[in-house]
């Protein structure tokens, strides 16, 4: 376990900003943070990389405990982060802009010239290692702001909202960077609104709005909310097949037309016995769909309910 | 505290000034003008009346209120580039990635100060050998002797002017974190030389003997008091937690 959370709490004056967090991210994980805006994804972030304190619970980063004094420079020496603002130095070069940071995580000049020259080669931006910062795209300054953030090899990667604000080609770039991360099984924390992002790159998942929603892989998420549904059209609905479906003491049946939709935990089981059923009272099945609810279905329904 | 730490944020700070052209102008260019016009000044007015403009026995009184003017650009040229060097990072959103490193609020504050520091000390003090040199040949023939260097000269030039503008560096570090414009900054940390100037202006007045050594020792004991005092508060000011959730 390389972040471990427990009870994790934060308030500014009379404002709860994060609320009672119990969570853990396993070695090689890519962990991702949904949320809206306010839900305390970056003040998360801020206090596991021990930039601000909690105000009660528990959090760890790899054997260090964060708000301990003594540990958070040992924190911050196995953590890379990507803030939500890049923050580069626009007047250097993008050479300069990681070397500096390289020289603030003492490594010495051979190691920072050849983690410069792989990152930036990886991130394509190798060519342009001698022009200003302040020149680059949104999206060649977010694939900087990344490499910086890579410069010592950390344990574990904070990236809070990388590929807000930029094109979908920069946000493709930036996404296989990151896939490209997980297959060398780094340790990744994501903060993004992204559904689509969330469930294309993350292991796992959490919803958080102050208090934590729900967590668990982007499939098992899509369905702990609303099941799936199967949608059977028949040719004829009729009250012999109404009567006999009733007896299998489903869920939720609705009828529209010639159309019955049922709420449906596991399809594959389910299914075969209720086609069984309109076959035995003699319905002829035209067609059967599956319809599952998505991430997106999830996160608003938590959401909502938050509010 | 490690040096090295705060050695390496002031020698990426130095980088990024030596790329502002404006930030080295305002540095150069007022040290420099003093320099130069303050003994031709005394040169012009020594020409007057067949070479005898300003009497002999004015030139000492005179000489150390010159000197006293490089304690108000102490005052003054730190401001331009320790708040580009503060207000800057928190308009680039720099901060905060180099707060996540693995460096402690005072390296960081430290490092910010040597950049702060360095350049207008520079500024000052070679503006102020310019200047001793040029009025050294200006008054030795009214003199009859070298004026320069004098232990005076020394407590004003290598005790206070490093204590004011530490005592810049810091003023500006606590303006730094109420404002968010790069100008604002300069404008209110320029107040800083007010004091110096009413130090000045009081010399003029007689009200202080600013040609004094104990004076000038006395006035060099307060500067370092309030060092100590904006010291403590820029410290309270530049913590981690501050700076990202209180700093506008």
């Amino acid at each position: 376990m390389v972040i471990d959370a427990e009870n994790l709490t934060k308030k500014f004056g009379n404002l709860t900003a994060v609320e009672d967090l119990t969570f853990h991210v396993d070695g090689g994980e890519v962990f991702g943070f949904l949320g809206p805006n306010g839900a305390g994804k970056t003040t998360t972030v801020r206090m596991l990389c021990c930039l601000i304190s909690k105000t009660s619970g528990t959090a760890r980063i790899a054997d260090y405990e964060v708000g301990k004094d003594a540990d958070s420079l040992k924190i911050r020496k196995i953590i890379g982060l990507v803030p939500d603002n890049v923050g580069l130095y626009d007047d250097l070069t993008a050479y300069d802009n990681l070397d500096f940071y390289g020289k603030i995580y003492d490594r010495t000049e051979a190691q920072r010239k050849e983690n410069i020259e792989r990152f930036l080669k990886m991130l394509g931006l190798w060519e342009k290692r001698d022009v200003a910062a302040g020149t680059f795209s949104k999206g060649m300054k977010q694939k900087l702001a990344i490499a910086r953030a890579l410069i010592h090899d950390p344990e574990v990667l904070f990236l809070d909202e990388p590929t807000v604000n930029l094109d979908p080609e920069s946000s493709k770039t930036v996404r296989d960077f990151i896939l490209e991360l997980k297959k060398e099984k780094k340790t990744i924390f994501l903060n993004t609104h992204n559904l689509d992002e969330a469930q294309r790159i993350c292991d796992r998942i959490a919803i958080l709005n102050t208090k934590l929603m729900a967590i668990g892989t982007p499939e098992a998420l899509e369905t702990s909310v609303q099941g799936r549904k199967s949608v059977i059209r028949l040719v004829e609905v009729t009250d012999a097949i109404l009567n006999a479906l009733q007896k299998l003491s489903l869920k939720n049946l609705t009828r529209d037309g010639n159309t019955l939709t049922i709420d449906v935990v596991d399809p594959d089981k389910e299914n075969p016995s209720i086609l069984d059923t309109i076959f035995r009272a003699g319905g002829h099945v035209q067609s059967v769909t599956v319809l599952g609810s998505t991430l997106e279905d999830a996160y608003l329904k938590l959401v909502r309910e938050a509010k | 505290m490690r040096l090295s730490k705060s050695w390496i944020i002031a020698s990426k700070d130095f980088k990024i000034f030596f790329k502002k052209k404006n930030i080295i102008y305002s540095i150069l260019v007022v040290p420099l003008i003093i320099s130069f016009l303050f003994p031709a000044l005394i040169e012009f007015e020594l020409g007057k009346n067949g070479g005898n403009g300003i009497p002999a026995a004015e030139l000492p009184i005179l000489l150390p209120a010159f000197t006293f003017f490089y304690l108000i650009l102490a005052g003054m040229v730190p401001t331009t580039i320790a708040s580009y060097s503060l207000v800057g990072e928190k308009v680039e959103k720099s901060l905060e990635p180099l707060l996540a490193t693995p460096t402690t609020d005072s390296e960081i504050l430290l490092g910010k100060g040597i950049a702060a520091f360095i350049p207008p000390i520079g500024a000052i003090l070679g503006g102020a050998t310019i200047f001793m040199i040029l009025m050294d040949v200006v008054t030795h023939g009214t003199l009859g002797y070298y004026f320069f260097p004098n232990w005076n000269a020394a407590i004003v030039l290598f005790l206070m002017v490093p204590l004011a503008i530490i005592m810049s560096v810091e003023w500006n570090v606590i303006v730094s974190a109420r404002v968010s414009d790069v100008r604002v900054a300069q404008q209110i940390g320029i107040l800083l030389m007010l004091p110096f100037a009413g130090i000045y202006v009081a010399g003029e007045l007689d009200l202080i003997q600013l040609g004094i050594t104990s004076n000038l020792l006395i006035i060099a004991g307060i500067l370092l008091v309030v060092d100590l005092l904006l010291l403590y508060v820029a410290r309270a000011t530049f913590r981690r937690e501050e700076i990202l959730t209180k700093w506008k």
